[in-house]
């Protein structure tokens, strides 16, 4: 109990220390930005009053440890400052992207789950046949190529090629059926590596977990042998998947805002792109902030959630 | 056994399967590209024919021309050229200092050690294409910026398992014995540790390049890594994709170059990790 307590412990100080980190690399970042920050953000056009006025609201006449300290109280309180060109507030316009973004990355890792699994399950307990070495190049090819290659190759042959499926866009607001068709392609192009990765971790992990004492005793009692697969390899198995799976967040976000880009689809992805193209650094530093966040957190929860179903990791400490 | 003799030997072991020979023949093409790109092009990569844009395969234009004219099987192979300085420079730089802060985390008290892997995980816990768009928000895309980005985040690699490859040389009897002998801490990592986890290490190197050439890549194509007129992978892609009414065959060819690129490092790459040692930890990859 008390090695429990000690680990959540040391994993929530090691995720808070990270959040702080990223929070005061994207404020050095922010005060590095060349030139003066007000005229940068209000263009040349601005009167030099308009400037003054806006020196004074946003803080920026205040040095630079009071600004840090207001842009930490800020963030802890929910507040993400505010967009000088649309005038809404940064976390409403992140609010307002955010599902597209996090519908796109749970298909995506449901896609890749549901055929990584049997696939690797299948190449394990199948071990030298013609769909195991089939498998075993494919997937090598899938975790290579880069995702917005398979997007745009994707795009080539089903959007324009072969006219199947609408893309570009999120699809009509309302029309399910619209929506649904536009997810499909950039599904596919973000889980396709993950499918080849989790099959190969699960055909290796399930090999090595078939070849220990605990599945040769069981075989010697006599139970079946799909008892004993699918019960017992196959959950020891799934260890290592959720660990991926929580690294896999962070990757699969990244890869996002290339696919979105390619398929002109609304996320975060693109709200950060299109904050760089306009130089609107408030609603870029607000967004990797929140992504960062993402990350940080769903890593904490499958390091927990690890050390739940996996007491060796508790007893170990964190490393 | 020799250096040079074990050498070979990993090598007949790389070239035994399938997949390590395709690995090998295809970076032998796009290494060799990169290193000897003023002789293997047909036209100048930057060289602009208005008039004969979007021509398609041909004898004079191997692979077409682009939306400038300009040919591009020319511009690939000059693209690898960037693929490869990119990847060299990053990861040689994330190699050398992560290797050096790892070892340095083996050899500090247990608060320096752990003050290091923290810092090792904060980097890691950035996602590292989100980390490249802020940075290059900041101070314009340029390439030197995307390598440096690159070598960031590809440190705490190293340093991870040069940590973890040291702690389990420290008591070796060899290494105990130089201790004995009055050798300096300095001296006994350098030239006795070192040359023993460099295997390894290595093989990490090798298993980056396909990861550092996608990252740049990426970057390129979103128009914020390599600037144009450079022909970059990543800068070829966007300019077919930016141009796919007027024809399909530039953003193909481009595309499939840097999925060719991609699968021959990562199958050379997995080749050597299983040559050096079949049971090396895969850090989770």
């Amino acid at each position: 109990m008390r090695e429990t307590l000690r680990y959540v412990a040391s994993r929530l100080a090691t995720t808070f220390l990270i959040v702080l980190g990223a929070m005061i690399l994207l404020f050095a970042l922010s005060a590095l930005v060349p030139g003066d920050p007000a005229t940068a953000l209000l263009g040349p056009a601005a009167t030099p009053e308009y400037v003054q006025r806006f020196i004074q609201e946003m803080g920026l006449d205040q040095p630079w440890y009071r600004r840090l300290f207001s842009f930490m109280a800020n963030v802890f309180v929910g507040n993400l400052g505010t967009d000088v060109l649309s005038g809404q507030p940064v976390t409403q316009i992140i609010a307002n992207v955010l599902p597209y973004t996090f519908i796109l990355t749970f298909t995506s890792i449901g896609l890749a789950v549901a055929f990584g699994v049997p696939l690797g399950c299948y190449a394990a307990t199948h071990r030298g046949s013609l769909l195991d070495h089939l498998l075993a190049f494919v997937s090598v090819a899938f975790i290579a190529i880069p995702s917005f290659v398979i997007a745009i190759f994707l795009l080539l042959i089903f959007a324009i090629w072969l006219d199947w499926l609408p893309v570009m866009g999120a699809g009509e607001a309302g029309n399910w059926l619209d929506q649904a068709q536009r997810l499909i392609l950039p599904t596919i192009a973000l889980s396709v590596g993950w499918i080849g990765f989790i099959a190969r971790l699960v055909r290796s992990s399930m090999l090595e977990t078939m070849g220990e004492n605990f599945i040769r005793l069981s075989r010697a009692y006599g139970l079946s042998n799909r008892l004993i697969t699918y019960k017992y390899a196959l959950k020891n198995a799934c260890i290592p998947t959720l660990a991926v799976l929580g690294m896999g967040v962070g990757r699969l976000l990244g890869g996002a805002v290339l696919v979105e880009i390619v398929f002109s689809r609304p996320g975060l992805g693109r709200l950060m792109f299109d904050a760089i193209s306009t130089r609107n650094f408030p609603v870029l530093q607000g967004t990797v902030l929140v992504v960062v966040l993402i990350f940080v957190l769903t890593n904490l929860l499958v390091d927990l959630s690890y050390a739940a179903i996996d007491p060796r990791i508790r007893r170990q400490g964190s490393r | 056994m020799t250096a040079f003799a074990a050498t070979r030997a990993t090598f007949a072991r790389i070239l035994s399967g399938p997949g390590g020979i395709v690995g090998t023949v295809i970076i032998v093409l796009v290494v060799g590209s990169a290193i000897f790109a003023p002789l293997v092009v047909t036209h100048d990569p930057d060289a602009l024919d208005i008039l004969n844009r979007f021509s398609g395969p041909s004898a004079a234009h191997w692979l077409g021309t682009d939306n400038l004219g300009r040919d591009l099987y020319s511009r690939l192979v000059y693209g690898a050229r960037v693929a490869m300085m990119v990847a060299l420079f990053a990861i040689g730089s994330a190699l050398v200092v992560g290797t050096l802060l790892g070892m340095l985390a083996a050899s500090l008290n247990a608060r320096g050690e752990r003050l290091l892997l923290i810092v090792f995980d904060i980097i890691s816990s950035f996602p590292s294409l989100v980390l490249a768009l802020a940075v290059v928000a900041v101070f314009g895309p340029s390439t030197a910026l995307v390598t440096a980005i690159v070598a960031v985040t590809l440190m705490p690699h190293f340093g991870r398992v040069a940590r973890a490859q040291m702690l389990t040389l420290r008591h070796a009897p060899f290494i105990e014995a130089e201790r004995l002998i009055g050798a300096s801490p300095v001296r006994i990592a350098l030239s006795h540790i070192l040359p023993n986890i460099a295997g390894p290490l290595v093989v990490l190197a090798s298993i980056d390049i396909p990861v550092v050439i996608t990252i740049e890549a990426g970057l390129s194509f979103i128009g914020l890594g390599v600037r144009p007129p450079l022909a970059s992978w990543g800068t070829l892609i966007y300019d077919g994709y930016a141009y796919l009414s007027d024809s399909r065959v530039p953003v193909i060819v481009a595309s499939a170059a840097l999925a060719i690129a991609t699968l021959g490092f990562t199958l050379f790459g997995e080749a050597l990790r299983d040559a050096v040692d079949p049971r090396l930890d895969r850090e989770g990859r």
